[in-house]
C-alpha cells in the first residue's frame, strides 16, 4: 500500500484530536482527544518506518507509547482530584492561572 | 626592656582599659571602672617614665628607635607598618599626654560620680587617650592618620557624651566635621609625600625630603600647606577653630581632657615633628607662624568679651595654641612644646577650678551671675587664681617661662619675626587682661545665691537642671547630666588631681629657665638637631629682658583688669556703649560662625538642593522611573496572553507549531 494513505490517515486523526481539544471542554475528552493526536503520530512514525525499512521508528513509537501512558496516569489522577473537591469538570471555569 | 618595649605598653594600657570598660560595662561596679580607667593611664604614664630613663641611659644622638609588630602591606614600592618611632620628642608628648590625663581621670573619677554614663564615660575617656597615645608614637605617616582619626572620633563621642542634649550633639558634628576637613589635608599630603618619596616611614621621608626637594619648590609647598590644614583643624586655629569653643558642650573633664593635654596639641606636635618639610618650605612655615599669631590675637579679642566662663577660658587655649603654632613654624622647636607642657598644666587646671565652680552653680556657666566664691570656695578659688596666674604668664609662674621663650626666640630670629614677638606681648597683655577679668568676676565680691547657699548650708545649691546654653530645662536622666554635682572640697579625687596640677603650673617652668636650668631643651634639642633653625639661640640677656617685658605686661594687664572689673566696674559698660561695633565683633566671635556658614553651608546647602531638584528629581529618578516603565509596560502586553483558558493555550501552541511547521517547509522548497 501506498505510504500517502498512511500519511493522511494520520493527518487526519491528528487533526481530529486537536479540533477535539481546542472545542471540547470536559476534561477528560480533551485527555481522549490528547491519546488520539498521539496515536496519529505513533501512525506516522510506524508508517515510515516501515517505508525506509529500519526499526528505529517503530521504537519510538513504544518511546510515546509510554510517555502517553505516564500522562494519562498524571491526567486522570489530576481529574479525579478535582472531582474529589467537587469542582465543576469544565476546563474554562479552571482558570486561576489568569495572568 | 627596651624604649620601645614599653612604648608598646604605653599604648597597651589605655586600649585594655577602653575595651574592658567598654564591654564589660554589666559586670564592672562603677567605682571599678573609675579605678580601672585611672590605673590604665596611670600605668601608661610609668611606662612612660620607664621609656624617658631608657632614652636618658643613652647618647643624645642615639635616642632614635623605630619598631614595628607587623607589616600591613610589603610589595615593591610600598612598605606600610604597625609601626611606632620612639625619640624625644614622642617621648615627651607621651610623658605629657599620659601625666596629665591621668590626673583628669582622678578628676573625673570624683567629677562624674553622679552620671549615669559613667562606664561609657571612662571607656570614652581611655579610648581618647590611647588614640591620642597612637598619634604621637606613630611611626609612619599612615599611622599617624589612624591615630588622627581616632582622635577626631573620640572627640565627637565625648563632646557628644549628654546624648539626648541637642546642642551637644549639634556640637560634637560640628567637632567631627571640621576634623575631618582636617584629615582631608592630612590624607592629601601624605600622598603627596608617598608620590614624591615612595615611602611613608618617618626616618626615611625625612631623610629623603632634603635630596629630593629643593628649598620652597611648590610641591613641598603645597605638602606642608595640606599638613596645616590638618593642623590647624585639629589645634583650632584660623579659620577651623569654630568647633573648639562649642566643644565646651562636653562634660567638664573632657574640655579639660581637649584643650589641654591632648588632641589641640596635635597640630603643633604635627608642625614639630615634620620640622623637617616645614625648613624645606619657608613659606609655608611661615605662613603658619602668621595664622598663628592672628589666631592667638582674634582668640585674645573673643575672650574678653564672653561671658560663658568654659567657653572663655576656650577662647584662651585657642590663644595659647596660637603661641605654639606660631613657636614651632619659626623654628622654636623645643620652646613652644615647652609651652604646650605648662600649658598643658595651667590650662587643665583651670578647667577643672572652673567645673568645680560650675558644679557649685548647678551647672550654669554666665559669668554675670557668679560672684564671691572666694569665700565659698576656698580651695578651687585658690587653684583657679594659680592657673589664673600661670596662664597671665605671672612672674616666675611656668606660662611666664614657657611663653617668653617662645618670643625670645622669635626677637632673636630678627627681621618679621622680631614683629610676630611684638605681637606676641600684645596678645599676652589680652591674655592678663581676659583671664583676671574671670578672676575679678568670678572670686571676689558678695556671694552671689548660689555660693551663699554654700556658706549657710555646706551643701551645694540644687536648682532645676537646665542647659547652660539655651537656657532651656532638662531631664537629669541618662544622657543629660546627673542631678547631683561634685566641687573639689567635697571630693577627695578632684582635690588632688587640681594639686598636683597646681603645683605643676607654679613650678613647672623652673626646669628651664635661662641661664639657670636648661634640663628640657637639652634633651629635647637633638630631636630637632637637623633644622638649621635649631642654631638661633636668643642670648641669655636678651631672654632675661624678654622675660622682664614680659613680666612686666602681665601685671599691667592684671592692674588694667583690676580697674575694669573691680576699682571702676562702671567702665566696662561705658566701653561697651562708646565702641559698640568693636565690642559687637568680639561678642560674636568676630562673626565667624557667620561667614563659615555664609560661604561654606549655604552654598553646600544650595548644591544639595540643586542636585535633589535637578540631578536626582529628572535624571536619576527619570531613570529609573522610564526603566520602571518599560518593564511595567511590557509586563502589560504579555499579560493580555495569559488568558487563564486552557483551551487557548493549547490553540496558540498549536497555530504557533503549525506556523514553524509552514515555515520550514516553505523554506526548505
Amino acid at each position: 500500500m501506498n505510504i500517502e494513505w498512511y500519511v493522511v490517515l494520520s493527518s487526519l486523526l491528528f487533526a481530529v484530536g486537536a479540533m477535539g481539544i481546542l472545542l471540547r471542554r470536559s476534561p477528560i475528552v480533551i485527555l481522549l482527544c490528547l491519546e488520539l493526536m498521539l496515536n496519529a503520530g505513533n501512525l506516522a512514525l510506524v508508517a515510515f518506518s516501515k517505508m525506509v525499512g529500519n526499526q528505529q521508528g517503530q521504537v519510538f513509537a513504544i518511546v510515546v507509547m509510554v510517555v502517553a501512558a505516564c500522562e494519562v496516569v498524571v491526567g486522570l489522577g489530576l481529574i479525579v482530584a478535582i472531582f474529589r473537591r467537587k469542582l465543576p469538570l469544565d476546563v474554562d471555569s479552571l482558570r486561576e492561572l489568569r495572568g | 626592656m627596651s624604649a620601645t618595649s614599653w612604648a608598646w605598653l604605653v599604648l597597651l594600657f589605655p586600649l585594655l582599659g577602653s575595651v574592658l570598660i567598654g564591654l564589660g560595662f554589666k559586670v564592672i561596679p562603677a567605682r571599678a571602672a573609675g579605678v580601672l580607667g585611672t590605673a590604665s593611664i596611670g600605668l601608661a604614664f610609668a611606662c612612660g617614665v620607664a621609656m624617658l630613663v631608657n632614652l636618658l641611659g643613652q647618647e643624645p644622638d642615639a635616642r632614635h628607635h623605630a619598631s614595628s609588630l607587623w607589616d600591613y602591606a610589603s610589595v615593591a614600592g610600598l612598605d606600610v607598618k604597625l609601626g611606632i618611632y620612639v625619640d624625644q620628642l614622642s617621648t615627651f608628648m607621651v610623658l605629657v599626654v599620659t601625666g596629665v590625663s591621668t590626673l583628669i581621670h582622678l578628676y573625673s573619677f570624683g567629677y562624674m560620680r553622679s552620671d549615669e554614663g559613667y562606664h561609657r564615660f571612662f571607656s570614652y575617656l581611655n579610648f581618647f587617650v590611647f588614640s591620642m597615645l597612637l598619634l604621637v608614637l606613630a611611626g609612619n605617616f599612615v599611622l599617624l592618620i589612624v591615630g588622627w582619626a581616632f582622635v577626631g572620633f573620640a572627640s565627637y563621642a565625648l563632646i557628644s557624651f549628654w546624648y539626648r542634649r541637642e546642642t551637644a550633639t549639634k556640637a560634637g558634628m560640628k567637632a567631627f566635621v571640621i576634623n575631618v576637613v582636617g584629615d582631608i589635608g592630612l590624607v592629601l599630603a601624605t600622598f603627596l609625600i608617598f608620590r614624591e618619596l615612595g615611602t611613608f616611614d618617618y626616618g626615611a621621608v625625612f631623610a629623603r625630603a632634603p635630596q629630593v626637594f629643593s628649598t620652597n619648590e611648590w610641591t613641598i609647598t603645597a605638602i606642608c600647606l595640606l599638613l596645616l590644614v590638618g593642623a590647624f583643624a585639629k589645634s583650632a586655629q584660623l579659620p577651623l577653630h569654630t568647633w573648639l569653643p562649642d566643644a565646651m558642650e562636653g562634660p567638664t573633664p573632657v574640655s579639660s581632657l581637649i584643650h589641654a593635654a591632648t588632641m589641640v596639641t596635635a597640630g603643633v606636635y604635627l608642625i614639630a615633628r615634620t620640622h623637617v618639610l616645614f625648613v624645606l618650605a619657608p613659606t609655608a612655615a611661615d605662613i603658619a607662624a602668621y595664622v598663628g599669631l592672628a589666631t592667638l590675637l582674634v582668640a585674645g579679642t573673643i575672650a574678653i568679651a564672653q561671658t560663658d566662663l568654659k567657653r572663655a577660658i576656650a577662647y584662651s587655649t585657642m590663644s595659647q595654641i596660637g603661641y605654639m603654632i606660631m613657636g614651632v613654624s619659626i623654628g622654636a622647636y623645643a620652646q613652644g612644646l615647652f609651652h604646650l607642657m605648662t600649658h598643658a598644666f595651667f590650662k587643665a587646671l583651670l578647667f577643672m577650678a572652673a567645673g568645680s565652680i560650675i558644679s557649685a552653680m548647678a551647672n550654669r556657666q554666665d559669668v554675670d551671675r557668679m560672684s564671691g566664691f572666694w569665700r565659698a570656695m576656698r580651695f578651687t578659688s585658690i587653684l583657679f587664681l594659680i592657673g589664673s596666674l600661670a596662664l597671665a604668664a605671672f612672674p616666675l609662674t611656668s606660662g611666664f617661662f614657657s611663653k617668653d621663650s617662645i618670643l625670645a626666640y622669635a626677637e632673636a630670629r630678627g627681621g618679621m619675626y622680631a614683629w610676630m614677638a611684638v605681637g606676641g606681648y600684645v596678645g599676652a597683655f589680652l591674655t592678663a587682661i581676659y583671664t583676671f577679668r574671670l578672676v575679678f568676676r568670678v572670686l571676689p565680691g558678695d556671694p552671689c545665691p548660689e555660693a551663699q547657699h554654700l556658706i549657710e548650708s555646706g551643701d551645694l545649691f540644687h536648682g532645676p537642671a537646665i542647659n547652660p546654653a539655651t537656657e532651656e530645662e532638662e531631664d537629669a536622666d541618662v544622657g543629660f547630666p546627673g542631678a547631683h554635682h561634685h566641687i573639689a572640697e567635697q571630693s577627695k579625687p578632684m582635690a588632688v588631681a587640681m594639686a598636683v596640677l597646681g603645683f605643676g603650673a607654679l613650678f613647672a617652668g623652673l626646669i628651664q629657665v635661662p641661664g639657670v636650668s636648661d634640663v628640657l631643651f637639652k634633651f629635647l634639642d637633638p630631636a630637632f638637631a637637623n633644622s638649621p633653625l635649631s642654631e638661633v639661640h636668643p642670648s641669655v640677656g636678651a631672654e632675661w629682658r624678654g622675660l622682664a617685658i614680659g613680666g612686666l605686661i602681665s601685671i599691667l594687664g592684671i592692674a588694667t583688669a583690676y580697674v575694669l572689673w573691680v576699682a571702676r566696674p562702671e567702665l566696662p559698660a561705658r566701653f561697651r556703649e562708646r565702641l559698640r561695633p568693636v565690642y559687637l565683633l568680639c561678642l560674636n566671635k568676630w562673626y565667624f560662625d557667620e561667614a563659615i556658614d555664609f560661604l561654606v553651608v549655604r552654598p553646600a546647602l544650595a548644591i544639595g538642593r540643586f542636585a535633589n531638584r535637578v540631578f536626582e528629581r529628572v535624571v536619576v529618578d527619570g531613570l529609573v522611573i522610564g526603566t520602571e516603565d518599560v518593564v511595567g509596560g511590557g509586563g502589560r502586553l504579555v499579560r493580555i496572553v495569559q488568558s487563564g483558558f486552557v483551551r487557548g493555550y493549547a490553540l496558540l501552541l498549536l497555530v504557533g507549531f503549525a506556523g514553524l511547521a509552514l515555515y520550514f517547509l516553505l523554506s526548505s522548497s
